[in-house]
């Protein structure tokens, strides 16, 4: 028997009007669901209130980007880099994302996001630390504002969250801009990065970059959401979906929703629709999961000739701008391939300099241990040496 | 009846869980960079009330009652680190920390190691630990094992109230993060204890000898010292003089102490709760082994857990190391005996 088939259940009637009147909704979801469409400025009627400037500055930076990627490529061909995943095809969220930001703001970038680094001005050469693999981080996070390039998945982006609301309580207007993939968005530090800043309203711009592929895997199995910018509303965080190849509306969207978290509005959730046109790493064969047909439509929605049409279309294609853009690309990879050239100093000591503040007698030990190892390591070549270059105690450091 | 006003220094009866309390209010005070955080740690004050009156007296936004998540509590609090503050996390139960593990293991541990220093992780992790409350399934968990097999971790367990307040003002202090397990069958042990008192607060890494003895020397930490306490107590009956030492921190490891007490009774039996096998009293047994092995008059043995998924709450008094293990431990390091395996008589 049901509740409904009881007798005298009618007393239960005010029970089955729905939730008590403390339920209310809370917000509104309609402002914040995404557009239909991506957001696009390229080739559209909006495109003519664009500056000049920042359409050359976004330009060259995409020239030095695309650039770094192939010289990346290349390097590790030659074995000098462990590890490239490049970012070609999506260069316009790079830079996009390094633009948007002011130097107080801070940039958390995920490992594909070296570009966002270097644009932001790091050495490009300190930005390939961790793939070239002399140390895990190259570069000095506080000096840059940038957090070290992040490996495991989406796990940089409650550290954004817990920076831009620290930064907050402490009255500084600074925010945090956090990259993350689509596979990413799978995972649960996603879900909880993007809770604790929309309760928190802590200044942070969620930058997804939907290059459609999280290794071989697609969207479709990655996700049922309509949109990844969609997942923004049951935060109640506003979601943007916009052309991650279109640099300009990238820019706008990206600065528009770095500046609403500085005043203090809150955070917000950004899908740039984008490609992958390399493989995942020069490890990964692209082909097992994708067709050429596939590739060859997204290189013909290529960021970099989707700005050339419009720059051509305000007569700044010069050849002179054109040549001067190549040539500082050029001077760029030419400087990066001698100084990746040189084997990297290293000195094994450091291992156990920065695990503790300070050190425990265990790892005193093994530093002991290590130190007398290298000893004998140059002793033995000194001695080697010893009739060439004179006497082993004169070799010693 | 005159009254006198009480000196500042005078000792009362407190609880590990006050003197915790305590510490966090004293450290807050001290620091304004010291911020609380975690499930429940605001409003009620902590479902173990050790965070109780920290939302009042320091406001929301230095003691904050965050959403229920592990992961994203102690990843946030990583971001606050990168920006000058010195999070104190709670973790509710031990069993309750897994989530965050991925946070814990993959960047508080390694960020100072990954950026040769330039990002440090003055964090506090406090997690109530092990059982003897009579908790259900994921509350009694004994989990500093993994903790102690991820390089860059402190790991600290007070087992006095004066080493609650102490420790805890030192883990603060700490410029590396620091898990903080609370026994929390401790909490709400008595003694005499002022904050006032001129207390010294422990440096990390420092063991104490809680009992002088000469027969052999109990090694143990947090919830097992009051056990082995009673144990040596009951020994001394038997003719056996125990020494108790308390690591207070299982990282750093003070083998210093251990060692000199080990040397000297030539003797030793680890004790803790967590399952032996992969425990921290193999460590701890290997380590004594190669320092000392030409002073031992017995193998190292241990008093541990047994080696089974915490056993529910009806049951966990058969597993938890008691005094009477412990002395039959104990009798077997007279080493005469035909207890060994293939060399008995």
């Amino acid at each position: 028997m049901t509740v409904l088939e009881q007798p005298g259940s009618s007393r239960h009637k005010s029970s089955l009007a729905g939730p008590p009147p403390s339920w209310r909704p809370r917000v509104d979801p309609a402002p914040l669901l995404p557009d239909e469409e991506p957001y696009r400025l390229l080739g559209t009627d909006a495109a003519a209130r664009l500056d000049s400037g920042l359409l050359t500055r976004l330009y060259t930076q995409l020239v030095r980007g695309r650039r770094y990627n192939a010289q990346a490529t290349a390097l590790t061909r030659q074995g000098r880099l462990a590890v490239y995943p490049s970012s070609t095809g999506q260069e316009a969220c790079e830079v996009a994302a390094a633009l948007a930001l002011e130097e107080r703001d801070w940039l958390f970038p995920s490992y594909r996001d070296t570009l966002a680094a270097v644009a932001r001005g790091l050495d490009p050469v300190e930005a390939l630390t961790l793939l070239r693999g002399d140390w895990h981080n190259g570069y000095d996070p506080r000096e840059h504002r940038i957090a070290p390039l992040c490996t495991p998945l989406a796990t940089q982006l409650p550290h954004a969250v817990g920076l831009a609301h620290a930064a907050r309580l402490k009255g500084d207007e600074v925010v945090a801009l956090a990259m993350v993939g689509d596979g990413g968005t799978s995972e649960g530090d996603f879900h909880e990065a993007l809770n604790f800043a929309a309760v928190w309203q802590a200044p942070v711009v969620f930058l997804v970059q939907n290059n459609g592929f999280a290794i071989s895997v697609p969207l479709a199995k990655q996700t049922a959401a309509p949109s990844l910018a969609h997942k923004a509303v049951g935060y109640g965080m506003p979601g943007r979906l916009v052309d991650g190849n279109d640099a300009p509306a990238m820019h706008e969207v990206l600065t528009e929703a770095v500046q609403r978290a500085r005043r203090g509005g809150g955070p917000t959730l950004v899908e740039a629709v984008t490609y992958r046109i390399e493989a995942h790493t020069n490890a990964d064969d692209a082909t097992r999961y994708r067709s050429d047909a596939e590739v060859e439509t997204w290189r013909a929605h290529d960021p970099i000739a989707l700005l050339e049409h419009e720059l051509a279309g305000r007569d700044l294609l010069t050849d002179a701008f054109v040549s001067a853009t190549r040539d500082g690309a050029e001077q760029m990879a030419a400087d990066l391939r001698e100084r990746m050239n040189a084997d990297p100093e290293l000195d094994p000591m450091d291992l156990f300099t920065h695990v503790f503040a300070e050190q425990t007698s265990q790892l005193r030990a093994q530093a002991a241990q290590l130190r007398a190892e290298l000893d004998a390591e140059a002793d033995g070549h000194t001695d080697d040496a010893a009739g060439a270059e004179g006497s082993a105690e004169e070799a010693r450091p | 009846m005159t009254t006198t006003a009480a000196p500042a220094t005078a000792r009362k009866p407190a609880t590990m869980a006050q003197a915790l309390t305590r510490a966090l209010r004293d450290a807050m005070a001290d620091d304004p960079s010291v911020h609380v955080m975690g499930e429940d740690v605001g409003t009620l004050g902590g479902v173990f009330r050790v965070t109780d009156g920290l939302a009042k007296e320091f406001g929301e936004d230095r003691c904050t009652d965050t959403a229920l998540a592990e992961a994203g509590i102690l990843g946030t609090a990583v971001g606050m680190a990168m920006y000058g503050l010195r999070p104190v996390v709670e973790m509710q139960f031990d069993a309750f920390a897994y989530p965050a593990f991925e946070q814990l293991i993959s960047h508080v541990a390694r960020m100072r190691n990954r950026t040769r220093g330039a990002l440090t992780m003055p964090l506090t992790i406090r997690i109530p630990y092990g059982g003897g409350i009579g908790g259900v399934e994921h509350h009694s968990d004994s989990s500093e094992a993994y903790y102690l097999a991820t390089p860059g971790l402190q790991v600290v367990t007070p087992a006095t109230v004066e080493d609650a307040y102490g420790l805890l003002r030192a883990a603060i202090a700490s410029d590396d993060p620091v898990v903080f397990l609370e026994p929390k069958r401790l909490y709400w042990s008595k003694a005499d204890w002022s904050p006032d008192a001129p207390t010294e607060v422990a440096p990390l890494g420092r063991a104490a000898v809680r009992r002088r003895g000469s027969s052999a020397t109990l090694i143990t930490y947090g919830p097992s010292l009051p056990v082995c306490m009673e144990a040596a107590e009951a020994a001394a009956a038997e003719g056996w003089d125990l020494e108790v030492v308390d690591l207070r921190s299982l990282m750093p490891f003070d083998e210093d102490t251990v060692c000199a007490s080990v040397r000297r009774t030539g003797r030793a039996v680890v004790v803790h709760e967590s399952n032996g096998f992969g425990g921290p009293g193999g460590e701890i047994a290997a380590r004594i082994t190669e320092r000392c092995f030409h002073h031992l008059e017995a193998p190292v043995l241990r008093v541990a857990g047994f080696d089974i998924p915490y056993p529910p709450p009806m049951l966990e008094r058969h597993h938890l190391p008691g005094v009477d293990r412990i002395l039959d431990t104990v009798a077997r390091l007279q080493w005469e005996s035909d207890w060994t395996e293939g060399r008995g008589a």
